[in-house]
């Protein structure tokens, strides 16, 4: 049994790697993960990836920052201490919109982009799981789990007639880990 | 992506022959993969020096107290705030830039984002600085925040605009801050993974582990779109407060309506003329030509003419209120601007804001580097006198005649001015050291489409009306970085 754990479809141009995608589906084989240097809009349709759903964790978070300075706001100057500032109301909400709206924003950005670090693992110090080390840089790659039932070679022709520059078998998923 | 194809009729983004995406990578990261070279060695200590005078006056302001400035009684406010509202206002670009663009699907954003974005940052750090040195004793900053105290609590004053400000300006500086940094993931994830040891493993843990997947791209480009939204009326709101910090008052010159616009318009005026400061020199000395190309220089001079013209405007409609309004405060105060003992502030402020900045309704000058810069400094040094001029000239003849006074600054007040500007530069020339000064990863989406050579591929390939193509290799002669003979025969 061939040591292969992953199989790589290295291409240099994000068409003929979207090409290479739909001739692997064609005979489907699936696909583990996309790597590319920058966002290549279509492949999450092809891979079935559904829509962020971090918009409503923004609308949350702001609903939720807006809320919690008014609140804080109310009882500071309404409820805690009070001010007679010539005889108008102590709750003056006009005056409390800015705070109000700054919050909203500063709940909304942190909360959503915290709950994007979380929800893709990404936080200081993680170990890089890196595929190819040009992924970053100049190549888009195509993994495959070398599992499958489909012949590592069929696998490689197709690749290489969708265009891929280079075609690597893996023995080890990672080569990031040092 | 192929299948669509831009309108030739519009100007390359991206110059240069034979561009790959391995050739963007590596122009990009050869200030950070190399030592720098001797211009950057110069700017620095020159910089770091004016970060240490910065040190050394603020020092000495902590130590003797706000007395070894030039404020007295009448002009409580003087250079403290001219700075800091100057810096705020300078740092409006980035986000503008970075938020406002994005949502208008302006392309030519993607390279310079980045620098602008980073600007923005260390200009908000210089204006808080001056904010923390002028409470004198800095410790007291905490009393800026409704914290529980031993005063009963006695809390923060919510119907202040000054507070509005803590707000404003801390949300403005961490939102800012995030916007920055998520972007700078996939680039930083390119260094690591070019590069070798301890320098690899730096950058592996500022890089969070950014892989490049297709989900992280998918969630990082809706992070960036609703950040772009949500920060777009921050930035403007930022302004707003901070022009409610003078609106508000009872002073003439201070309490106008059209402050708020006014303000905003001011700090994009300024905070663009920033940017092309910065730029028109940091795509000389990093030879970062092919990516910050002309028309990203005269895309940016545009908005300074647009945002100078609304500028002049908000002046003439103060000079037109203050005439119409019948209030001989307000009157004199606007005619103390030009008669007044500070004349010469009045005459830089309208002179560099608004009289320059109109050369620039000719391309000539638009597409100049050397006119473009000048007059950049230019407009950075009449939003200076802006603010000097609405804050001290209103400040030190209003109401009372008896207290009418002068301000002169002391060697403290220029020092930590001066020291400021320090600061500023030897963060940003950090900055374009060890992070890559162009947001790589967006400039490669520009490759296919809106880079020259694809355009010359699309001329060859024919189907075109030749009279676009015309067009397009006319708007070509401008640019520097365009061999125009290559067009002969295409």
């Amino acid at each position: 049994m061939s040591s292969t754990k992953y199989i790589l479809g290295l291409f240099d141009d994000p068409d003929e790697m979207m090409h290479g995608i739909d001739k692997l589906q064609k005979n489907s084989i699936p696909i583990y993960d996309v790597y590319t240097p920058m966002p290549i809009h279509g492949i999450e349709a092809k891979l079935g990836i559904k829509d962020s759903r971090l918009g409503y964790a923004a609308f949350m978070f702001g609903c939720l920052g807006g809320t919690t300075i008014l609140s804080l706001v109310y009882y500071f100057l309404g409820y805690d201490w009070p001010m007679n500032i010539g005889g108008k109301i102590h709750f003056a909400l006009p005056d409390y919109i800015p705070v109000t709206f700054e919050w909203s924003v500063l709940f909304a950005s942190f909360g959503m982009a915290f709950t994007f670090f979380y929800a893709t693992h990404l936080f200081p110090g993680r170990a890089p799981r890196v595929m190819d080390l040009r992924a970053t840089n100049d190549r888009f790659v195509i993994a495959i789990d070398a599992k499958g039932n489909t012949p590592h070679e069929d696998i490689t022709n197709l690749l290489k007639e969708a265009g891929a520059v280079e075609i690597k078998h893996n023995d080890r998923k990672y080569v990031s880990y040092e | 992506m192929a299948s669509h194809k831009e309108s030739i009729i519009r100007e390359p983004l991206i110059t240069g022959k034979n561009i790959t995406y391995a050739q963007i990578t590596d122009d990009v990261l050869s200030p950070v993969e190399n030592k720098p070279n001797k211009a950057w060695w110069i700017g620095f200590t020159v910089a770091s020096l004016g970060a240490l005078l910065w040190v050394f006056a603020v020092s000495w302001t902590f130590w003797y107290g706000i007395g070894a400035w030039g404020l007295n009684k009448t002009v409580g406010w003087a250079w403290d705030i001219t700075g800091f509202v100057w810096w705020v206002g300078i740092g409006h670009a980035g986000t503008l830039i970075s938020a406002v663009l994005l949502l208008f699907r302006q392309k030519w954003r993607n390279s310079i984002n980045r620098s602008a974005e980073a600007m923005t940052i260390f200009a908000v750090i210089c204006a808080a600085t001056y904010v923390v040195s002028h409470m004198g004793r800095p410790w007291m900053a905490l009393y800026c925040l409704p914290l529980p105290n031993q005063y009963g609590s006695l809390w923060v004053n919510f119907n202040s605009p000054l507070i509005w400000d803590v707000f404003a300006i801390s949300t403005y500086f961490s939102v800012s801050l995030v916007f920055w940094y998520t972007g700078l993931l996939p680039d930083i994830a390119t260094i690591r993974d070019r590069g070798t040891g301890w320098y690899r493993r730096i950058y592996s843990i500022l890089s969070f582990g950014w892989t490049g997947s297709v989900k992280t791209w998918q969630r990082f480009e809706t992070v960036s779109l609703i950040l772009a939204g949500i920060s777009t009326p921050l930035v403007l709101s930022v302004h707003t407060i901070v022009s409610m910090d003078f609106a508000t008052s009872l002073e003439p010159g201070w309490h106008t309506t059209i402050f708020p616009p006014y303000f905003v318009a001011g700090a994009i005026f300024s905070g663009f003329a920033m940017v092309q400061t910065l730029l028109l020199v940091t795509r000389k000395v990093l030879g970062l030509e092919n990516y910050i190309t002309m028309f990203h220089i005269e895309s940016m001079n545009k908005i300074i003419l647009v945002t100078g013209s609304v500028v002049g405007v908000a002046y003439i409609t103060e000079f037109f209120i203050a005439y119409y309004s019948g209030g001989e405060y307000e009157q004199y105060t606007f005619l103390n601007r030009f008669i007044g003992p500070y004349w010469w502030a009045g005459c830089m402020m309208y002179g560099c804001n608004v009289l320059m900045t109109q050369v620039m309704w000719f391309k000539r000058v638009r597409t100049n580097i050397a006119m473009s810069w000048v007059l950049s400094i230019v407009v950075n040094i009449g939003m200076w006198f802006e603010r000097f001029v609405i804050i001290v000239t209103s400040l030190h003849r209003d109401y009372i005649p008896s207290s009418w006074a002068m301000f002169y600054p002391t060697w403290i007040d220029v020092s930590v001015f001066i020291g400021s500007i320090g600061v500023f530069f030897t963060l940003f020339l950090l900055f374009i050291r060890v992070l890559p000064s162009i947001a790589m990863a967006e400039v490669k989406l520009l490759l296919k489409e809106q880079s020259e050579q694809a355009k010359k591929e699309q001329i060859k390939a024919g189907h075109l009306d030749p009279d676009q193509v015309d067009f397009y290799k006319n708007s070509l002669k401008k640019f520097d970085s365009v061999d125009v003979s290559a067009y002969e025969n295409v």
